[in-house]
């Protein structure tokens, strides 16, 4: 079982795909070195499901997650270092089928809102996952999109704007 | 403007929706090209490479320019820019949140071991 090569300290970084399939589908891929019965659980304890679900490395702050992970049974994530304005996620869980099929709901944004399925699939000890978000309507998936580019072209003016303020106040000392 | 902006996207998503559109994209990356030299290389006929190539043009992904009787195309780097951008900034979310991801599964790993609970695989 553990014929292994000598360097299990040199593992390789497991790659993340995203991929547009269709007008209203994106979908994620990704390995990962352990059984799905491991991954799937890191997926439906909330006690493991924040511990990366916000990386401190984009600035994330989860403040609160509950999950009642089962067919019917509801999710509720705030995000947000600010509790007074806090960012809510929320749905239902719609498939549970324990090691190897999640389905759930993103409510939040009303009608528009994906389907989000993922699946954990095990070969060799491990697991190749993959994560489809299915949006009502090719308008709801652009929108999505144009709303993460706005976002984006927002935080590079603020970025502009302080390398502007930086350099001034070099130049005024 | 921002209607604008989101047709060229479409326009965008729409040309990058298939394999070979994607590979034609992959292969301008690295040299310009002939319809002729991209039917050829992707074993197709020169009328079924035309039609891709005019998809990616329209959308604003590659340009060509007909020089004698070849027609050169190239790619037009700045709009696949613009759709790369957010399947981009999604996908390092993802990949950021999976790398803790990897932490985690790691860590569950390393207890399965130490509880003795080593089963069959």
């Amino acid at each position: 079982m553990d014929a292994r090569r000598g360097s299990e300290a040199t593992p390789m970084k497991n790659r993340t795909t995203v991929e547009r399939t269709s007008e209203r589908e994106l979908v994620v891929t990704r390995t990962f070195d352990g059984p799905a019965r491991i991954v799937f659980e890191a997926w439906t304890k909330p006690e493991l499901f924040k511990q990366w679900w916000a990386p401190k490395s984009m600035g994330m702050f989860l403040r609160s997650c509950e999950m009642d992970v089962r067919t019917g049974g509801s999710y509720r994530l705030v995000f947000g270092h600010d509790a007074s304005n806090p960012d809510e996620f929320f749905g239902r869980y719609i498939e549970v089928i324990p090691h190897s099929r999640l389905v759930w709901t993103n409510d939040e944004g009303g009608e528009s809102g994906p389907v989000t399925t993922v699946t954990f699939e095990e070969k060799d000890g491990k697991t190749l996952l993959v994560m489809r978000e299915l949006y009502p309507s090719k308008e709801a998936l652009d929108a999505a999109g144009t709303g993460a580019a706005d976002a984006m072209s927002e935080t590079f003016e603020q970025l502009d704007e302080l390398l502007a303020g930086l350099g001034a106040s070099v130049g005024r000392s | 403007m921002v209607q604008y902006a989101r047709a060229r996207l479409d326009a965008s998503f729409a040309a990058l929706s298939d394999a070979t559109r994607r590979g034609v994209l992959e292969q301008l990356g690295r040299s310009e090209a002939s319809i002729t030299d991209l039917a050829d290389k992707f074993h197709m006929t020169l009328t079924g490479m035309k039609k891709h190539v005019g998809v990616l043009e329209q959308a604003g992904l590659v340009t060509t320019e007909k020089v004698g009787r070849v027609r050169t195309c190239k790619l037009g780097t700045r709009r696949l820019e613009e759709v790369t951008a957010w399947i981009e900034s999604y996908r390092q979310l993802w990949d950021s949140r999976f790398d803790e991801l990897d932490e985690v599964v790691k860590e569950l790993k390393r207890k399965e071991k130490v509880d003795g609970r080593k089963k069959r695989e």
